[in-house]
């Protein structure tokens, strides 16, 4: 068993302990604005997927995350398996080699990719995509600059997230279950935001864990607006 | 209210057992799965086309696996997608080398599941296209949609793609001609009661006795209105209007017609539809080609119809009147 394989594992079980703890939490947000199930379904499909990644004879980075994708697939189902499943099992494909820096930079901006593509979301929508694009552009932006380390970096993404959930509260959704109510959206906090959230802060606490470092103080208003290139690219995609 | 069930946990997985037990013959069950193919499966020499959804629109959507229309289909929980793992399985079972056309009804959990079902199809060198089917002319969005829902046109989707793959044709050619139906079919349909779903165990939106829903989908959704009960005469002129203002056809166009039974209305019911139905056609000056009355496309045991207008030229007259052999359709 590789170190790294051991640590996802780890991650994973983290997550699945994290999402049980805060299914009712996850519960009451989404009954407010979708169909109650969130929470219910994250636990679950978690738990299942956190048996699958304990079941690998020799796991390694990429098999882990791909077990945990695929189950997450066939358990969670609706929209949330194909978002949150699918996409890991394809961003997967960027790990194969184990993980650094840069895997972990292509891996996130896949996922993200992913997300995107399947729930035809972009930020602004309130769905997931809040809290995941300010995560994977403050992360890579980051891993690039080379006064910032590994661990520095995913605690800045993790704080770029939270104010990502923020940020689904004032607006209207306009993608996702939450989206036929219209302006009833407005004012709430989106599920899938959340847990996306529960999950980064449990990959950055097992980080910090294996890396027996505490887990770094970051300044939450650091800016996580993209910079120019990627200001570029979005113009572009519009 | 009753139901003749064990658990609802166990209808779907029950009920495709029974189906298998009522056709050894045609069917075969992919293990640990909900998804059935053609006992022949994979055909060579073929396109596969395959297809899935919710449960609980019987005889939709393995009464329709069989020769000349789909090789496989995926049953997900009562009005719940498959998930994209089952999808996957059914791709791979029914791909004998020569592509798979996905029929995908337009709703957000199908699409979606659907989807990452291709793509991962596709990293496995699998051959894999898709087409959409939104035939609901009554509502953009819905409570599970985003833009038009998919409902009974499917059918006509299944009849003319599967025809077409059966005559050895490759895989753009199989979806152009499924995408053809689609450019060319409209749906809407009623109902006078909802459904009740083995899991609430009670209707899923409340209707007076003396109320009817129009332009209610497939799921026991509400309609986009709800009026004082109306003869079958202008119940049909409601739909029919609606399905009509959406195709815009030429005078003298000659077209498909369903009258769909929701589930629990009685053919007697759905034949006075068709009555109505056919002399409002003449009354547009369109020439019915065909007419099916029967349950095609259901909602459990809502009380209710749908009506169905496709528009056909001499291929798709071809391809929808070409043999098949299915538990739920047959055509000699």
């Amino acid at each position: 068993m590789s170190d790294d394989g051991a640590a996802v594992v780890a991650a994973v079980e983290a997550v699945a302990e994290r999402l049980e703890r805060e299914r009712d939490h996850l519960t009451e947000l989404d009954s407010a604005i979708g169909d109650a199930d969130h929470g219910g379904n994250m636990a679950r499909g978690w738990a299942e997927a956190a048996d699958a990644a304990r079941d690998l004879d020799d796991p390694e980075p990429e098999t882990v995350v791909k077990a945990v994708g695929k189950t997450l697939m066939s358990e969670v189902g609706g929209a949330s398996g194909p978002l949150f499943g699918g996409s890991l099992v394809f961003a997967s494909a960027e790990i194969t080699d184990g993980i650094t820096a840069e895997t972990a930079v292509a891996f996130a901006e896949t996922y993200l990719e992913k997300v995107e593509d399947r729930g035809d979301a972009r930020l602004g929508d309130q769905t997931m995509v809040d809290a995941l694009t300010p995560a994977v552009h403050t992360f890579k932006k980051s891993i690039e600059s080379d006064d910032i380390g590994t661990l520095e970096a995913l605690a800045k993404a993790v704080a770029a997230a939270e104010r990502g959930v923020a940020f689904t509260v004032p607006i209207r959704a306009r993608k996702g279950r939450a989206s036929y109510l219209g302006w009833r959206s407005v004012g709430h906090q989106d599920p899938g935001a959340t847990s996306t959230l529960f999950i980064l802060e449990e990959v950055l606490a097992t980080a910090a864990d294996e890396l027996d470092a505490d887990v770094p103080a970051v300044d939450a208003a650091s800016p996580t607006i993209p910079d120019d290139e990627t200001e570029a690219d979005a113009a572009d995609e519009e | 209210m009753k139901k003749l069930i064990n658990d609802p946990d166990d209808v779907v997985d029950e009920m495709i057992d029974g189906m298998v037990a009522a056709h050894p013959d045609r069917f075969r069950r992919l293990p640990d799965t909900q998804v059935l193919v053609r006992d022949d499966a994979p055909v060579d020499d073929k396109v596969a086309l395959v297809t899935g959804g919710g449960s609980g629109h019987e005889p939709t959507h393995a009464g329709y696996v069989g020769d000349g229309m789909l090789d496989g289909a995926a049953a997900g929980d009562v009005f719940s997608s498959p998930t994209a793992d089952e999808f996957e399985a059914l791709i791979d079972a029914c791909d004998a080398g020569d592509g798979v056309l996905a029929v995908v009804k337009n709703y957000e959990g199908d699409v979606m599941n659907f989807d990452t079902a291709i793509e991962l199809a596709e990293m496995e060198g699998v051959e894999v296209d898709s087409v959409v089917i939104d035939d609901d002319v009554a509502v953009e969005d819905s409570l599970y949609t985003s833009g038009r829902r998919g409902v009974c046109g499917t059918i006509l989707v299944h009849k003319a793609a599967g025809a077409k793959a059966a005559e050895g044709a490759d895989l753009a050619e199989v979806k152009r001609v499924a995408e053809k139906v689609v450019d060319n079919v409209g749906t809407m349909g009623m109902a006078l009661t909802s459904c009740v779903t083995p899991e609430k165990g009670e209707p899923t939106f409340d209707l007076g006795d003396d109320e009817i829903e129009l332009g209610i989908g497939i799921h026991g959704e509400p309609g986009t209105e709800r009026t004082e009960s109306m003869s079958a005469d202008a119940v049909t002129d409601e739909l029919t209007e609606a399905v009509l203002d959406d195709l815009d056809l030429d005078d003298g166009q000659e077209v498909l017609t369903i009258v769909n039974g929701m589930g629990g209305t009685p053919q007697m019911e759905l034949f006075v539809v068709n009555r109505r139905l056919q002399e409002l056609l003449g009354e547009h000056g369109l020439e019915t080609w065909d007419a099916w009355v029967g349950d095609y496309m259901t909602s459990l045991d809502m009380m209710g119809a749908s009506i169905t207008v496709c528009a056909v030229d001499d291929e798709l007259k071809d391809l929808l009147g070409a043999p098949a052999d299915t538990p739920a359709l047959t055509v000699r």
